[in-house]
């Protein structure tokens, strides 16, 4: 016998004692109220970020599951504005509402790859395979290229024929490093996006 | 930002040109509108679209694309010729009484000494002040010497007449002349204007002047250094200011130190050169500390390998040849063979640089291409055919490209400067996707493979990398917080105050502030200008304290700014000369108390110097005045002149009708074979833009499933005029053309854009979204910049994406 809850009332007004029936086995569904959804913040590890879209600036903090446990990975599955925050005091714009989506990305990418000249696809490399191989390509071209000294015999100790774009949403930490290993290198074709 | 978000509810009026911060920089934007709402501010747009902001604009005045500078150009000539300037801040804080050399001239479109070969002013030496015999400038306070500022200034702008602007910009001379008159009110001490720009100003081959013209008339009505004042620059990443602050462009090094030239072989003359000696009696000329800054930074990134006896490590800087190696150039040198290694950390030229083609075929002449993203690029991909939307020839391009993935901001710490300057630390929420790594454990990976190589091999000039100061506790993975640190400074020995001996920092400790820095070698600091933001008190970028004790939105307690915490730069200038604040209600920001600077904010001054010690405000300046002479400073002059954009759909200069030689920037920089791929108005009528929508960012968020739904499919905008002139309808699927290729997209045919009678033609313009390319979540489509001309800023090289042409087909 099934019956929703509004029957199983209905059914119980027509004379027959509720607490038998249950008894017998045929206790209604939980009321909505009690299968609503927990609220989906409880339990969650808040970590206190800036959003990496436009310079405002917007405080942002990022909701995510797991124990905090040393061997157990954080998941971020919600992202919302900073209410003490005093820029955007809480509040996102259409892009940085979507920020989870955009850690969350189908498109993020996971392992080194490499495509080799004329080839049509991706090969999965190891980290330790792309540093060699990179670290070889860069010294060999460093080494067959580098100017010391320029025509008229003054010391330049530049190397034009690598370049490097430096990323305008990394950290302050990663774009000082980026900056401390390009010039130790020689590098002068070297920008971020304050060019364009 | 001279100022910062918060600090826009203090404005009594905004300027919004050369930006839509409604839709770019929405939670800004806020500030503007709380302005609006609680201090009875009235809100001006002037923008070729009528967009967002215009939208809640008390009033909006259209401009063609490109013509900003007579637009301000023409306002300038209105408050002079009317006397409607902040007087005492002008004479008292300007050079207008300064007096200039007397070979400058202007005529005909061209300052002195122009040569057409070269495309350049060669000798810049007339572009200057006169000097008196004790290496002082000459000034005239009464301005009335023909050849000080002020008269060549009136002189300058005499020819921009509203006529002759509304004519060039083809804004309604009514509108104009209303926008122009609610300016003027702000000339009243203590009535501030904020003017917010963003890449409208920037992005033209005159855009650095078309900047130079809005800070000209922020200073005509004493409106830097004020609350709810200055020039506001909208920066379109979240850590671009930061990047730039560090100096990660070709010619600098952190904290707006540059690069030698190969003629400076001489490292006490490459000093001497960028500390100036003051212009003024009693002045202060901060720059005089440069080599404090520089020693700093020698010893951060050198340790002990570097030293008085080896000039610091001056050898081992390298030297430019040219004035820039910016991308534009580099390109030219990749398109002609010149470059064989490239890497693009978190950046897709070949979607953000101009005439993909261009970038395309420099990609495919690479030996290697590096990419390091979170994300899948069009960069990384640029070898894929992709039907229409990226069509190469996969098998015969024989670059090996290597994509790393990395980690994005949600999945490390570390602190980010927005646009106003603030330093905010931010915390690690979870872990990266599959083997993703930080940058910084990328950059150091692959220097430690480097070194390490060097030193078993030996190499070409291995110095500066195997003396590379390496000290962190995991070479192949630094810590952010080592690094911050780093950047910050510290004591490399004990530093004693230098008159009464006393111990002021204990050898090893982090630093408080850059006035600790030392040209002896004994302070270490790789970002002198950063120098405060981690000191013995601990993380200064991390503090969250957002208390306001003067309701004036400062927030002294929340993260940390640059110079010094100061959140209002050259804010001297908010006080009188007497040293009170212009206005001592609603604007008081720092005052003279009898004894010091103090304030609502860091005094930007010596802070014992006082009002009648005769120190002007500008103190990063050797002649302690705001300049609107830029002596040699920009290539095209001295003063903002209005040329076309490359592409000009009016075919010549209204200023100067007769001389083809100065209907464009005649100082911009144009590569072989570009000048002829500029298109002209007979095959491209039409003027085109581009620009952002509110629901993305970039190339980022079409990979980002909200986002790609909310904007799913490429588009152009086209006017209602236009759409029946070419018998465009809403929906219709258009091709748009430029002299370097096309792109197909669905036609938005709207009210928000009419078209402008300029120099006797109409002139429409095509609005053209740039977030579209062959990877990501939205549909496919072409890249935008497939369109854009190949030619930048005089002075920065930033590419001309505002002002194009193009023509408008229907498919």
């Amino acid at each position: 016998m099934e019956m929703n809850r509004r029957q199983f009332f209905k059914f119980c007004g027509a004379g027959i004692g509720a607490s038998s029936l249950a008894a017998l086995g045929m206790a209604p569904e939980p009321a909505y109220a009690e299968t609503i959804r927990h609220f989906k913040l409880a339990n969650t590890k808040e970590a206190r970020n800036t959003c990496p879209y436009c310079s405002v600036g917007c405080g942002i903090i990022l909701y995510s599951r797991g124990s905090g446990g040393k061997n157990v990975s954080q998941d971020i599955f919600h992202v919302e504005g900073d209410a003490d925050h005093p820029v955007n005091r809480g509040t996102l714009c259409p892009k940085g509402a979507g920020l989870v989506d955009f850690i969350q990305s189908p498109n993020r990418l996971h392992y080194p790859q490499v495509r080799e000249p004329g080839s049509n696809e991706w090969t999965r490399i190891s980290w330790d395979e792309a540093f060699g191989r990179i670290a070889r390509l860069v010294k060999d071209d460093r080494d067959a290229n580098f100017i010391e000294k320029n025509e008229s015999g003054d010391t330049v100790n530049r190397w034009l024929s690598t370049g490097f774009l430096a990323a305008s949403a990394s950290s302050n930490e990663a774009g000082y490093m980026t900056h401390k290993v390009v010039r130790s290198l020689g590098i002068l074709g070297f920008d971020n996006q304050a060019r364009v | 930002m001279t100022n910062h978000w918060c600090d826009i509810k203090n404005a009594n009026l905004v300027l919004v040109m050369g930006g839509n911060a409604a839709e770019a920089h929405p939670c800004g934007f806020k500030w503007v509108t709380e302005a609006k709402a609680h201090n009875q501010a009235k809100l001006l747009v002037v923008d070729p679209r009528f967009t967002r902001t215009a939208s809640v604009a008390d009033t909006y005045a259209p401009i063609r694309t490109g013509t900003d500078i007579a637009f301000l150009g023409g306002l300038i000539h209105y408050l002079l010729k009317n006397g409607r300037i902040q007087h005492e801040y002008v004479r008292n804080y300007t050079d207008m009484p300064f007096i200039v050399k007397r070979g400058y001239t202007f005529k005909d479109g061209l300052f002195n000494d122009y040569d057409a070969e070269s495309r350049s002013y060669p000798d810049k030496s007339a572009w200057d002040y006169e000097l008196d015999d004790n290496g002082y400038a000459r000034v005239d306070m009464t301005l009335e010497h023909p050849r000080c500022v002020y008269q060549l200034m009136k002189t300058h702008y005499s020819r921009y007449t509203p006529e002759m602007v509304s004519s060039i910009c083809g804004t309604p001379l009514k509108r104009m002349m209303e926008v122009w008159d609610t300016i003027a009110e702000t000339s009243v001490p203590g009535k501030t204007m904020t003017i917010l720009y963003a890449l409208g100003w920037t992005q033209h081959s005159v855009g650095s002047q078309m900047i130079r013209a809005g800070a000209m008339l922020q200073l005509l009505l004493g409106n830097i250094g004020m609350p709810g004042g200055g020039v506001n620059a909208l920066r379109g990443h979240s850590n671009i200011q930061g990047l730039t602050d560090l100096g990660l462009l070709s010619n600098l090094l952190p904290g707006y130190l540059t690069l030698p030239r190969d003629e400076e072989q001489s490292y006490a003359d490459y000093i001497a050169k960028r500390a100036p000696q003051a212009l003024r009696p009693g002045q202060m000329s901060y720059w005089q500390h440069y080599e404090r800054f520089h020693v700093s930074l020698m010893k951060s990134w050198y340790g002990d390998a570097v030293s008085a006896d080896n000039n610091w490590g001056y050898d081992w800087l390298p030297k430019l040849d040219e004035p820039l190696y910016d991308v534009l150039k580099y390109f030219d040198m990749m398109y002609e063979g010149k470059v064989n290694g490239y890497f693009c950390q978190g950046f897709n030229p070949i979607a953000s640089f101009p005439n993909k083609a261009k970038i395309s075929a420099g990609l495919s002449r690479l030996k290697y291409l590096v990419v390091m993203d979170p994300l899948m690029t069009e960069t990384s991909e640029f070898w894929k055919n992709i039907d229409e939307y990226n069509d190469v020839d996969t098998a015969n391009i024989q670059t090996t490209v290597f994509r790393l993935p990395t980690t994005c901001f949600a999945e490390e710490d570390g602190s980010l400067v927005n646009s106003g300057r603030w330093l905010q630390w931010h915390w690690k929420g979870g872990e990266p996707p599959g083997e993703a790594r930080p940058d910084i454990a990328i950059m150091g990976g692959l220097f430690h493979r480097l070194r390490n190589l060097y030193q078993r091999e030996g190499g070409a000039f291995p110095e500066p990398i195997l003396n590379l100061d390496w000290s962190y506790q995991r070479p192949d993975e630094p810590a952010p917080e080592e690094i911050a640190k780093e950047f910050n400074g510290k004591a490399l020995s004990d530093l004693r105050d230098d008159d009464s001996g006393e111990l002021q920092v204990r050898k090893g400790e982090q630093l408080s502030g850059f006035s600790q820095l030392r040209d002896d070698g004994s302070t270490a600091s790789g970002c002198w200008l950063f120098c405060g933001s981690w000191t013995p008190e601990g993380n200064q970028m991390a503090r969250r304290d957002n208390a306001d004790p003067y309701n004036m939105g400062q927030t002294l307690g929340w993260a940390w700014s640059w110079p010094a915490n100061r959140r209002i730069l050259y804010n001297r200038a908010s006080a009188d000369p007497a040293g009170q604040p212009w206005d001592s209600k609603d604007k008081r920001l720092v005052w003279w108390d009898g004894s010091k600077w103090t304030g609502t904010d860091v005094p930007d001054f010596d802070a014992g110097s006082a009002p009648d010690d005769g120190m002007s405000p500008f103190i990063m300046n050797p002649e302690g005045v705001a300049r609107f002479f830029a002596r040699d400073n920009l290539v095209e002059g001295p003063f903002p002149e209005h040329y076309e954009p490359f592409e000009t759909p009016i075919g010549r200069n209204p200023l100067h009708p007769d001389k083809p030689e100065v209907t464009s920037n005649p100082a911009a920089r144009v590569f072989r074979n570009d000048m002829e791929l500029f298109g002209d108005a007979d095959e491209f009528p039409h003027a085109a833009t581009t620009y952002r929508l509110t629901e993305h960012f970039h190339f980022w968020t079409k990979h980002c499933r909200i986002n790609a739904i909310l904007q799913p499919q490429q588009f152009v905008e086209i006017g209602e005029a236009m759409g029946n002139e070419l018998g465009i309808k809403a929906g219709d699927r258009v091709r748009v053309s430029s002299n370097r290729g096309y792109i197909e997209a669905v036609a938005v045919v709207t009210k928000r854009l009419k078209p402008l009678q300029v120099d006797g033609k109409t002139v429409h313009h095509v609005g053209i979204p740039l977030h579209w390319g062959y990877v990501g979540l939205a549909k496919n489509g072409y890249v935008t910049n497939t369109l854009t001309p190949f030619v930048g800023d005089g002075n920065t090289q930033t590419p001309e994406f505002k002002s194009f042409l193009v023509n408008v087909e229907r498919v």
